[in-house]
């Protein structure tokens, strides 16, 4: 599988910084499941994190907070035992990867679609305070992604099957970004279903995090 | 390739013994060399503290830990305009997390500030934010791992974030202070006008440099990281 529409690095920075919104950051994660590349630009992101926190004022510390840390660690019991890891049996067997698959409670086989017409199924996420709204789109082969208006940002990752817009298509792992101002009808490719995961409305004010012209400094 | 490239990759290659190349540079340059040196000294100290928490429960190392990162992880959640109570609660759980998550820590992978950066970030959601921001799962079946490139020529993440480090060093204090804004408190270009007292346009020209020369330093073209 080769990726090759990555995740921003606005969105990248924001994820990093902690700012994204849940539904944005539920797609951004996906992706990164699937993505080694935007994985390390994650890395290297969250190494901006680090470098600012070393050159953060020191502040005053009271008497007594490491004490209280210190008893607090022995009342919890926890020790610093790693958990154990999971086999990794069924690895590529999921069509959702974590953290999606928790979110639709599930992989594709159980959910429970709502026809929107046509053959095209939907499935809202449940992404608690988020502004942005997630959801899953099933889109049989052959057929157009029903038109739906979004104000902000809109993010498209594919999961399953592909689609094609604008001039590109886009298969599992890919993710299309398109704003307010773009018209476009995406097709689902004719191999099979296309299932994707769309986050509409993700907000626009991380186009200004980052000036344009100075992507792509992490390299994507 | 300048003198000061020169430096950072020979500090880069021979870690800390200054021979070689370093031998013919100018006072001054020394000098900025063993700052960087000192730097990297510190750093190479707080993983090994981490990895002494995570393999021996070594209270001393986590105290060296605390008196390090405490004070400025304070600064860091006082960012966010809660009250000291709640910077206090989210301080102890932080820490509380640094002593019981500290196996998690890879030295290969990431820098003690790093990692130790990653975990306060996920504790002032949990007790901030009433969102909460998903993340992906290395044991997921579905999970892509990397490919792991041969040794010769993949750079470790231990080097590119010294590497981004020195490079976030040779910002202006003016630079830094437009980048920490927009990282930490992600206010817009206008906040950051009004709360520095600078045009707009100056802020996005500082930012727009600051970005632009990370950019520069860690791009493949400019013998980077990535
Ligand atoms: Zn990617």
């Amino acid at each position: 599988m080769t990726i090759k529409h990555h995740i921003a690095d606005d969105l990248v920075l924001a994820y990093a910084s902690g700012e994204l919104d849940e539904a944005t950051s539920l797609l951004v994660a996906t992706h990164m499941s699937l993505c080694p590349q935007c994985r390390q630009a994650l890395e290297l992101a969250e190494s901006i994190g680090g470098s600012l926190i070393e050159e953060e004022a020191e502040a005053e510390i009271a008497d007594g907070e490491l004490e209280a840390i210190f008893s607090r660690i022995e009342n919890t019991k926890e020790s610093a035992t790693p958990a154990p890891v999971p086999e990794r049996a069924r690895r590529g067997s999921y069509v959702l990867p974590q953290p999606l698959r928790d979110y639709a409670d599930g992989d594709v086989d159980g959910l429970r679609w709502r026809s929107l017409g046509g053959g095209v199924r939907h499935l809202p996420i449940d992404t608690g305070a988020s502004r942005a709204k997630a959801r899953l789109l099933y889109i049989p082969a052959g057929s157009k992604v029903p038109d739906h208006g979004h104000r902000g940002l809109e993010l498209t990752l594919v999961l399953a099957g592909s689609f094609y817009d604008e001039g590109a298509w886009f298969r599992r792992g890919d993710v299309e970004e398109a704003d307010a101002t773009v018209e476009h009808q995406p097709v689902a490719g004719p191999e099979e279903a296309c299932i994707c995961l769309a986050v509409t409305d993700a907000p626009l004010r991380f186009r200004s995090l980052i000036p344009r012209l100075a992507q792509p400094f992490l390299g994507i | 390739m300048n003198t000061s490239n020169v430096i950072r990759l020979a500090s880069m290659r021979s870690g800390f013994s200054q021979t070689g190349i370093l031998a013919e540079l100018s006072q001054a340059e020394m000098t900025e060399a063993e700052d960087r040196g000192a730097r990297s000294a510190e750093l190479d100290e707080m993983s090994a503290h981490l990895v002494a928490v995570a393999q021996e429960q070594d209270r001393e190392a986590f105290s060296a830990l605390f008196r390090h990162f405490a004070p400025r992880l304070k600064s860091y959640f006082r960012r966010y305009g809660e009250d000291d109570g709640r910077t206090d609660e989210v301080m102890q759980e932080t820490f509380a997390a640094i002593w019981t998550k500290a196996h998690q820590f890879d030295p290969s992978r990431a820098s003690a500030s790093t990692w130790i950066y990653t975990i306060a970030r996920n504790q002032r959601i949990d007790a901030f934010r009433r969102e909460r921001r998903p993340q992906f799962d290395p044991n997921d079946p579905a999970f892509v791992p990397e490919n792991v490139p041969d040794g010769e020529d993949s750079v470790t993440y231990r080097e590119r974030a010294e590497h981004l480090s020195e490079a976030m060093a040779e910002l202006s204090d003016k630079q830094r202070e437009v980048l920490r804004l927009a990282f930490f408190e992600d206010q817009p270009h206008e906040a950051i006008a009004r709360r520095l007292g600078l045009p707009i346009g100056t802020v996005k020209s500082r930012i727009r440099l600051a970005y632009g020369h990370l950019r520069t330093r860690l791009s493949p073209t400019a013998g980077g990281l990535l």
